[in-house]
């Protein structure tokens, strides 16, 4: 039996979250969000454009808060600061009381700064969010952001938008098996077999979005990586043999037709 | 012409004396936007009676797709 994830009280029936970014139109990323089973999607703050579209964009009524839970990122955010002043700005908006921490000073390699957001995650915890930080796999600073009061952490598997697959594993596997918080591996899965293997090592969620936004299909790789997800639950929970150096033949090694 | 600053650039301050005209003065209509004034968050249901004056700083902010 697999059980729902559980991030502050709230369950989850999958273990797939999934960003709303880079979709061709909110058509597809709702199509996608539905298809996947997903119940916690990001989104992200910017200034409307009173030029080009001053009516703003539709996203939220996209979304269907009964079913899935919307949850703000500090994308942009290069400090604590910038980072707490978004976050209060999505709670005025919207009442969004959820959010996921992302202070990325460097546009290049998009690597979140690690002492602005254990900063901002000090400020924000205290103030009532649930907050999700976005980290790199360091398994001192995943601790450190749960001694502050994180619900969760969200170590990055490769850099944002690479598709580059679980590089960052073996520390993974470190936070995992010290974390007291659920671990929700995002950034870099590109492929559904990167997220199964990030959940087979013991991660709790999976956060995707380039490799199903930028997919020539994304409502099919949506489904896909859903798939992988469950597989890779079902699989844990299946309790599957440890490997082992040597070989352990499958078939019997006695009645050969050659034996006298 | 009186004018204040939004998002960054000026605009006319026109018949507004609330946020709530101003955003209507816009054409602002996304499900809920975030706004500031001169660096304090106004929350939504303060918006309506919030003034605005000349010189203000105003931000308005919304939520668009994101990872």
């Amino acid at each position: 039996m697999t059980k729902p994830l559980v991030i502050a009280g709230r369950a989850f029936n999958s273990r797939l979250f999934i960003g709303t970014g880079k979709f061709g139109s909110h058509d597809l990323m709702r199509q996608a969000v539905q298809a996947s089973g997903c119940e916690l999607v990001t989104v992200a703050l910017r200034r409307v454009d009173l030029d080009k579209n001053p009516e703003g964009d539709p996203l939220l009524s996209k979304l269907d808060p009964e079913r899935i839970l919307i949850v703000p990122n500090t994308s942009g955010a290069r400090t604590a600061e910038e980072a707490v002043r978004i976050a209060r700005l999505a709670r005025a908006a919207g009442g969004f009381d959820w959010v996921k921490l992302e202070l990325t000073p460097n546009l290049h390699h998009l690597l979140p700064d690690p002492i602005e957001t254990l900063k901002a995650a000090e400020i924000l915890v205290k103030e009532g969010f649930t907050v999700l930080p976005y980290i790199n796999a360091d398994p001192v600073l995943a601790k450190r952001l749960e001694e502050a009061g994180s619900a969760a952490v969200m170590p990055l598997a490769a850099p944002i938008g690479t598709n580059l697959g679980l590089r960052t594993r073996d520390m993974i596997e470190i936070i995992v098996a010290n974390a007291c918080v659920p671990v929700v591996v995002d950034a870099g899965l590109g492929l559904p077999s990167h997220a199964a293997a990030a959940i087979e090592l013991g991660a709790d969620c999976v956060l995707v979005n380039t490799a199903i936004a930028a997919a020539a299909d994304p409502v099919g790789m949506a489904k896909a990586f859903a798939k992988a997800v469950q597989a890779a639950e079902e699989a844990l929970a299946a309790g599957p043999r440890a490997a082992r150096p040597e070989a352990d033949a499958s078939s019997p090694l006695t009645g050969f037709l050659w034996e006298k | 012409m009186t004018t204040l600053t939004v998002n960054g650039a000026p605009r006319p301050l026109g018949d507004a004396k609330t946020l709530l005209d101003l955003l209507n003065a816009l054409g602002v209509k996304a499900p809920r936007v975030a706004v500031e004034r001169n660096g304090e968050i106004i929350p939504a249901a303060e918006i309506p009676a919030t003034p605005v004056a000349p010189g203000d700083r105003i931000e308005i902010i919304q939520f668009v797709g994101g990872g």
